[in-house]
């Protein structure tokens, strides 16, 4: 895949927000808010920092995206459709019947997907296996799992954490979509995770802590990420569900309810 | 019949491993923390650098066998039955069923033969929870010999396979050099009166019970039926249809088990009278093995009143 510079990325991420506001309007259904907040770090990974080839999405040797918090699935389509995967028309039919866009991921079905997800909490372990196939088979590639504040929530997160920081698993990237908000409400209101970096710090891993907005904070922080050896690297990124959309940001009915037709109109204009 | 025991069928299957992961590079072994009593500990110390010991956690051990088996590896995961199914339940159903994915599972210690360790250490659910996942090969060997056939088996196929193997050493059913197929049973002794369909410890207390059911004039057939899914329809549709009296024995509850696989295979297929030897909806306790197959009725007396109450005699 050719590198994109800031500004091309920067379009890149309008134009994405751009699908997911469409994909979820069509669909009437979905999670825009918690897909708007993890934009810049997808269009980072899949157009900039990623070596994977959409002509051949099981190369052995690519980068490995696991987005485990499986409901911002319209980012990872629109990513995975504007590389190359798919044609960027078939994004009308997210969670139609017999449609290869699934409500949530789905690898059986659509190409460049690495993992099914869904039910929160089980990505990073899943990167974890990827990342240990990978030192088994003595190869260069690494592993990023996006995950969520919410899915903090869950005890397979932190039996994740413990386990690639013992078995020194390095290669793995993880983000921390860091929106503040879960379904029912603020993160602080449903069961507050914070201290969230001395937390992941205590579980002996290399964090970092940045705006998941900024795309060149991003560029930076995953070239450190990478250097990293024998441990795990975690990434905070400072998030606002649906950003981009000025009457969707920090506004949590937007979780998993869908833009109506008149909010979609409403959203273009703002993202052009 | 002569009981002789044998090994245990976790210790075939932690001998087999070994020679598995010989074969195929691509074998790794994970495990929570059991393996000395599982038996994936003898491959570590052949295969350090494949193998990972993740600790108490069966979630996570469940879901990074996922990730190293989307890139290539064959992992075979062990712990307690008891804990590893229920408690890597959402990860087998999601990371692994639902994702299709060639992960091989080892529930140990299946069963109530676990004895004095009591019900938590207990699973007498994990085949009703396994064969409810799309894709999953359910087996549950009988005796040492099945069991190491049956490992090789696993290995070839390609596809989640979740393996129960018991605790206690097992009485030695089957002759060397009996080919075993997933999902093929196996016809241990012919009948014409009835028919026992059985696995685990239950095979040996059916091949008992034939014989005394012989004594008083019953023949009565006894198939080890280590595969429960996929089942071996045609094979019980033949017996269905030749003794026309089914009799499903197993170490499990009796919700969900083998005995509900064939029950409702034959309502819709050849409606026959059936009987039933299994767990009844209850949780067991300590005590000896042997002890437990008696008070919770899986011994061939019990077998045999079933089998004279189906025929009416």
């Amino acid at each position: 895949m050719e590198m994109l510079s800031l500004e091309q990325l920067k379009e890149k991420a309008k134009l994405v927000r751009r699908h997911i506001v469409e994909m979820t309007g069509a669909a009437a259904s979905g999670h825009p808010g918690g897909s708007l907040s993890a934009t810049e770090m997808l269009v980072a990974l899949y157009f900039n920092l990623m070596q994977h080839n959409p002509q051949d999405p099981q190369w052995p040797d690519r980068d490995r995206l696991v987005l485990s918090k499986g409901h911002a699935s319209p980012a990872l389509y629109a990513a995975l459709a504007e590389s190359g995967y798919f044609d960027p028309g078939t994004l009308k039919d997210f969670r139609k019947l017999g449609s290869p866009l699934q409500g949530h991921p789905d690898r059986r079905r659509l190409p460049g997907v690495e993992a099914s997800t869904g039910s929160l909490g089980q990505g990073l372990s899943i990167g974890i296996g990827m990342a240990l196939a990978r030192r088994l088979d003595q190869k260069d590639y690494y592993t990023y799992v996006i995950t969520s504040d919410g899915e903090m929530n869950e005890g397979q997160t932190w039996e994740a954490a413990a386990m690639a920081a013992h078995h020194k698993v390095d290669h793995l990237i993880a983000f921390l979509d860091y929106n503040k908000f879960q379904l029912d409400d603020s993160t602080k209101n449903i069961c507050d995770m914070e201290p969230v970096v001395e937390k992941w710090k205590s579980f002996r891993w290399d964090v970092q802590e940045i705006d998941g907005h900024d795309l060149k904070a991003i560029l930076r922080a995953v070239e450190k990420a990478k250097k990293v050896k024998n441990a795990p690297a975690m990434i905070i990124a400072h998030t606002v569900k649906g950003k981009g959309v000025s009457f969707m940001e920090n506004n949590n009915q937007f979780h998993g309810v869908a833009p109506t037709p008149e909010e979609v109109q409403k959203a273009l204009k703002e993202l052009e | 019949m002569e009981k002789k025991f044998g090994k245990a069928t976790r210790d075939a299957y932690g001998e087999t491993l070994i020679e598995v992961g010989k074969k195929d590079l691509n074998v790794v072994v994970l495990d929570a923390d059991l393996s000395k009593s599982t038996k994936s500990y003898p491959f570590s110390q052949v295969f350090p650098e494949r193998f990972f010991n993740v600790g108490i956690q069966e979630a996570n051990l469940v879901g990074v066998a996922a990730g190293l088996a989307s890139c290539g590896k064959i992992p075979f995961i062990s712990s307690f039955a008891s804990f590893l199914v229920s408690k890597g339940f959402d990860q087998f159903r999601m990371a692994v069923a639902f994702s299709e994915l060639n992960v091989k599972v080892i529930g140990s210690h299946g069963g109530i033969t676990v004895g004095e360790d009591g019900a938590s250490q207990m699973s007498i659910e994990d085949i009703a929870l396994m064969t409810s996942l799309p894709g999953f090969s359910v087996i549950v060997p009988c005796d040492e010999i099945s069991a190491r056939a049956l490992v090789w088996e696993t290995a070839k196929h390609v596809g989640p396979v979740y393996i129960r193997t018991g605790r206690p050493k097992a009485p030695v059913v089957h002759k060397p050099g009996t080919e075993f197929k997933i999902g093929k049973g196996v016809r241990l002794r012919d009948g014409k009166d009835i028919t026992i369909l059985a696995n685990g410890f239950l095979v040996f207390e059916a091949l008992e019970a034939a014989e005394r059911l012989a004594d008083t004039g019953i023949q009565a057939g006894v198939i080890d039926m280590h595969t429960v899914k996929p089942l071996d329809t045609a094979l019980i549709l033949e017996e269905a249809k030749k003794t026309g009296h089914i009799l499903v024995a197993e170490e499990h509850q009796i919700w969900g088990g083998l005995g509900s696989a064939v029950a409702t295979f034959l309502a819709g297929k050849h409606p026959c009278k059936m009987g039933f030897v299994a767990i009844q909806d209850t949780f067991a306790e300590s005590g000896k093995a042997e002890e437990l197959l008696e008070k919770y009725g899986l011994t061939f007396p019990a077998i045999v009143k079933t089998a004279k109450k189906i025929l009416g005699r």
